[in-house]
């Protein structure tokens, strides 16, 4: 637009000279060119690529761009060869009209060049040539273009704009700026900043302060009414904030202090309660409420209303199906090849606490004579007691040395670590295996520790006995029972029971074919503490000695034990005494007050605390009520002697003998080999003989309430059942077993089962054994059969135990029938011989003739008539008539 | 007295009966045939169901009142007869 402008000025005419021009022309164009800004930018402008030229009518002509002909105002282009321009120039030399532009023409690089035809002179000429290839190509597509935009412009136009995206312009201040200046605070100046100090000869000085009212005016401000301003406005902030407020308390401390209460339930004194029972009221409500109660009582003893018939039922069926086995399973066997061999196991015994562990007894089969023969020969081969684990089972864990051979053996009830024996040779003898039990007990834990432990199972330990009794102190003849007393009471020199302060097993009980019972303790007697201080003197000064490996324990049992009662069991009726080869005593249990227990950490100490323990004196001791002192003793010859332990005194020689045994009876006709009680039913016992089996309860001396049929096989031992109070098992000679159940059959076994070629020795079952329970079978050729007692065999039905109650009950009762018919019986025959004999002894009636025996019937019959005839006229049926003709 | 002791003889022969405790009206025995404290027990407990009993009855019917409440369980069975002044109180065992 300025070039527009400046060009308008300057439009100077170059050096070919053109045609003066209107100045309205001029201006003409200059409107055209505010129309056309594109076309007139570059015509009226004489731009360098443009060149007016004045082409005469014979260039015109040549070149075929007449005006007004060839090239008009529509088409005013005409592309000229360079060719041509340049022949032309060389024909025509410097007439040619473009010399002046020949230079150009030669440089043109290309071939055509574009001759415009200017009809309104725009440039000054008439034509003008267009020197650039640029502005040629421009030209071309202007135009071209001009006549495209003017047409579509106008629609354009019409439409809406293009939507551009907004350029950003800068600002344009509309004034709004100055308001926020004007309000703005801007420091005019910079702040003047003034220090006033005083001097320094008055700091630290004495300040003297006084009125100053003079030198000074004062301007109050006050109110003018005359001119107020009101503050129109006002900047003010605002904050919220919530209300606030200030408080606080006091609690009070309560601080925890211990109290206590005691009470008690309030009770009426005797004679206030003797004064309500004789108080009308209460005779009258008691007489009025006793008949409901009578009512209900026996309402409940004719039915239970409660009970659920249904869930009863099924009960007794109980058995899960799937278990239909009865017979025994062997579970495992146990024989060793050293030491069974040869032998047989005389005592098996389950270890108390330690499942999975069993001890037995190995004894020779020999008899008397066989033993005196080889006497050398045993006393090298000493016997053993073995202790087996299911976990091994082809070597037994522990031995235990015996002196002899051991016929019985127990292990204490309350320390399992202690065992005791009887022995053949009549000894008693101790074993302490607490220093092995860790190794029992390893051996219950499994395969696990086999491999650590391969080095302890080369050699199985052999544990001495710690203790044995005197020879001449102890029994005469083979040991065959021994039997621990239950912690629960201990008994007194005089047998009778005291209690147990220790609340250990400190007492035993043994019996031998030698006709006593003994009684030993595992403590000594007061009276041989002096001696003992001397021999713990002795013993302190030296080390204890320990050959062989032996615990301490029963040292001061040592060769010097001896029993502290003795009860022989002198016969009744006869001279001689029984032979007890089994006996069995009632298991008391003892009620405690319970502050007299005293603490179980001091009894579990020491064993060894054996040593210490003192028998107490008799008076310390408290004599213990309700504690069963009698004995049930199955002797040689087969009879089961019922005695009192309890010692009396002899008041003529002061020496202590027992009393003689209140009830025997033969029950079997060979030596009896099991006194056993059940564990369910403490007054039943079971004895067995050579030949069969019978029960007993306690207390009916009569006879026993069972007995079975004579069997052909000798039976060795029997067992009752710790699980089932009807079941017990009776080990015979042919190596079979017999399951008796006295629910099913009192007359035959329910079971039999074969077990071992040789005879049974001992059945035991185990009660500690996990999920097995498992009956252990000895024999007589050392084998050890464990077996596994089968579901029915086991599990009880819920009315079991009343039932074999019941059945004993009533077997009781048929024994009592029986004596009493027995009685009757007696003496009803008593009086059939009593009159017997009275007829016997009266004197014979004398012998009447017999006219008189006549006479006297026919007088009898005489009198029979007439009584005939009375009654018959009584009763009106005879007529006098009739009567007389028949006399 | 002598009722009273025949009475009580009598329900004691009864089949099963394990105890008669005779009680007043607070909960104070007066005379039983169980150890001390067990009577003790039976009393102070049986005291407080019988008012309890004795309540609901009289709250459904005022009219109503409790002659006898028998209490069975899987080992005995308790009857109690309350009265104005007194109850009593017997243990019985059914089963046996």
């Amino acid at each position: 637009m300025n070039d527009s402008e400046a060009t308008l000025q300057k439009n100077i005419p170059l050096a070919v000279m053109p045609p003066k021009r209107p100045k309205s022309r001029v201006i003409k164009e200059k409107e055209k060119k505010n129309e056309t800004p594109d076309e007139g930018a570059s015509e009226s402008a004489h731009p360098e690529h443009i060149f007016p030229l004045v082409l005469t009518s014979v260039t015109q002509e040549l070149f075929g761009c007449r005006a007004d002909e060839d090239v008009t105002g529509e088409n005013p282009y005409k592309l000229l060869r360079k060719e041509d321009i340049v022949q032309d120039m060389k024909t025509r030399a410097a007439v040619s009209d473009f010399s002046p532009v020949k230079h150009i023409v030669l440089e043109y690089p290309e071939d055509e060049l574009l001759l415009v035809f200017d009809r309104d002179f725009t440039y000054g000429q008439c034509f003008y040539l267009v020197l650039t290839v640029e502005a040629k190509d421009n030209m071309m597509k202007s135009p071209a273009q001009a006549d495209d935009d003017e047409e579509p412009m106008k629609d354009e136009e019409e439409h809406v704009m293009e939507p551009k995206t907004p350029e950003s312009h800068p600002w344009i201040s509309q004034g709004s700026e100055q308001e926020i200046e004007d309000e703005s605070l801007t420091h005019a100046r910079p702040r003047l900043r003034y220090k006033i100090s005083p001097l320094m000869r008055h700091c630290g000085a004495p300040v003297c302060f006084s009125d100053g009212n003079d030198g000074y005016v004062e301007c109050s401000s006050y109110e003018d009414k005359s001119f107020s301003i009101t503050r129109m406005e006002r900047d003010t902030s605002i904050q919220a904030s919530r209300d606030t407020t200030h408080s606080s308390t006091q609690t009070l401390w309560k601080y925890p202090k211990n109290m206590c209460t005691q009470y008690e339930p309030r009770e009426f004194s005797p004679e206030e309660k003797e004064h309500h029972l004789r108080s009308e009221n209460l005779k009258n409500f008691i007489t009025s409420v006793a008949i409901r109660f009578e009512r209900s009582l026996q309402q409940n003893v004719i039915s239970d209303v409660f009970c659920d018939d249904w869930t009863v039922l099924c009960e007794d069926d109980g058995v899960p199906t799937g278990k239909t086995e009865t017979q025994l399973k062997e579970y495992q066997s146990f024989m060793d090849l050293h030491f069974s061999r040869e032998k047989s196991i005389s005592h098996v015994h389950w270890h108390p606490s330690i499942s999975g562990v069993i001890a037995v007894a190995m004894t020779e089969r020999l008899s008397l004579e066989e033993r005196i023969d080889n006497s050398t020969k045993l006393l090298l081969n000493p016997s053993y007691i073995l202790f087996w684990s299911f976990t091994d089972p082809i070597n037994p864990q522990l031995q235990l040395e015996c002196p002899e051979d051991v016929l019985c053996f127990q292990f204490c009830p309350s320390d399992p670590n202690i065992i005791a024996g009887g022995c053949i040779n009549g000894q008693v003898v101790l074993w302490d295996i607490s220093a092995h039990v860790e190794r029992l007990q390893d051996t219950r834990s499994g395969g696990d520790n086999i491999s650590n432990n391969l080095d302890k199972d080369d050699v199985i330990p052999v544990v001495r006995y710690c203790a044995v009794s005197g020879i001449e102190n102890g029994h005469k003849a083979p040991v065959t029972d021994i039997q621990w007393l239950p912690e629960t009471f201990e008994l007194s020199r005089f047998g009778i029971p005291v209690e147990n302060s220790s609340r250990i097993c400190v007492q035993m009980v043994t019996c031998a074919l030698d006709c006593c019972v003994l009684f030993w303790d595992l403590r000594l007697p007061r009276a041989v503490s002096q001696s003992l201080t001397d021999v713990k003197q002795k013993s302190e000064e030296k080390p204890p000695e320990n050959p062989h490996g032996v615990p301490n324990t029963f040292k001061h049992l040592n060769l010097t034990w001896k029993p502290f009662i003795r009860v022989s069991l002198p016969k009744i009726g006869s001279t001689g005494e029984y032979s007890p080869l089994k006996f069995s005593f009632r298991d008391n249990t003892v009620d405690y007050i319970t502050g007299d227990k005293p603490p179980q950490d001091a009894e579990r100490e020491e064993v060894c605390g054996f040593a210490q323990l003192r028998v107490p004196s008799a008076k310390q001791q408290k004599p213990l009520e309700n504690i069963s002192t009698k004995l049930y003793v199955g002797t040689e010859d087969g009879e089961l002697v019922y005695t009192d332990w309890k010692m009396e005194k002899d008041n003529d020689s002061g020496r202590l003998f027992s009393a003689k045994p209140t009830h025997q009876f033969l029950a079997h006709h060979t030596l009896v080999n099991t006194v056993s009680r059940s564990p369910f039913f403490k007054d039943i016992i079971l004895t067995v003989g050579s030949f069969g089996f019978a029960i007993w309860k306690e207390g009916v001396m009569s006879g026993p309430i069972l007995m079975s049929a004579c069997s052909k096989v000798m039976c060795t031992i029997g067992h009752w059942s710790l699980t089932r109070p009807a079941l017990f098992f009776i080990g015979k000679k042919d190596g079979t077993i017999e399951v008796w159940d006295l629910l099913q059959n009192t007359h035959e076994p329910s079971q039999t089962q074969n077990i071992s070629t040789a005879s049974i020795t001992c059945i035991r079952s185990s009660s500690s054994c996990g999920k097995h329970h498992l009956l252990a079978v000895s024999d007589r050729i050392g084998t050890l059969h464990i077996l596994q007692i089968p579901w029915t065999l086991r599990k009880s039905s819920n009315n079991e135990k009343k039932n074999v109650r019941k059945y004993f009950e009533k077997e009781e009762e048929r024994l009592e029938y029986f004596e009493k018919r027995q009685i009757k019986h007696e003496k009803h025959k008593k009086e059939m011989e009593a009159e017997q004999l009275k007829k016997k002894t009266e004197p014979a009636v004398p012998l009447k003739p017999d006219e008189e025996l006549e006479a006297e019937a026919l007088k009898e019959y005489e009198q029979f008539l007439a009584l005939e005839k009375i009654v018959l006229k009584n009763m009106g049926l005879l007529t006098d008539t009739i009567d007389q003709s028949d006399l | 007295m002598a009722e009273v002791d025949e009475t009580m003889k009598r329900l004691q022969n009864q089949k099963g009966v394990q105890g008669i405790i005779i009680v007043n009206a607070e909960g104070i025995p007066i005379k039983s045939t169980l150890d001390n404290a067990s009577t003790v027990q039976y009393a102070g407990n049986i005291h407080q169901l019988l008012m309890k009993a004795r309540g609901i009855v009289r709250d459904i019917d005022p009219q109503n009142d409790l002659t006898f409440l028998r209490i069975r369980s899987k080992k005995n069975e308790v009857m109690i007869a309350p009265d104005k002044d007194y109850f009593l109180i017997v243990i019985q065992n059914p089963t046996e």
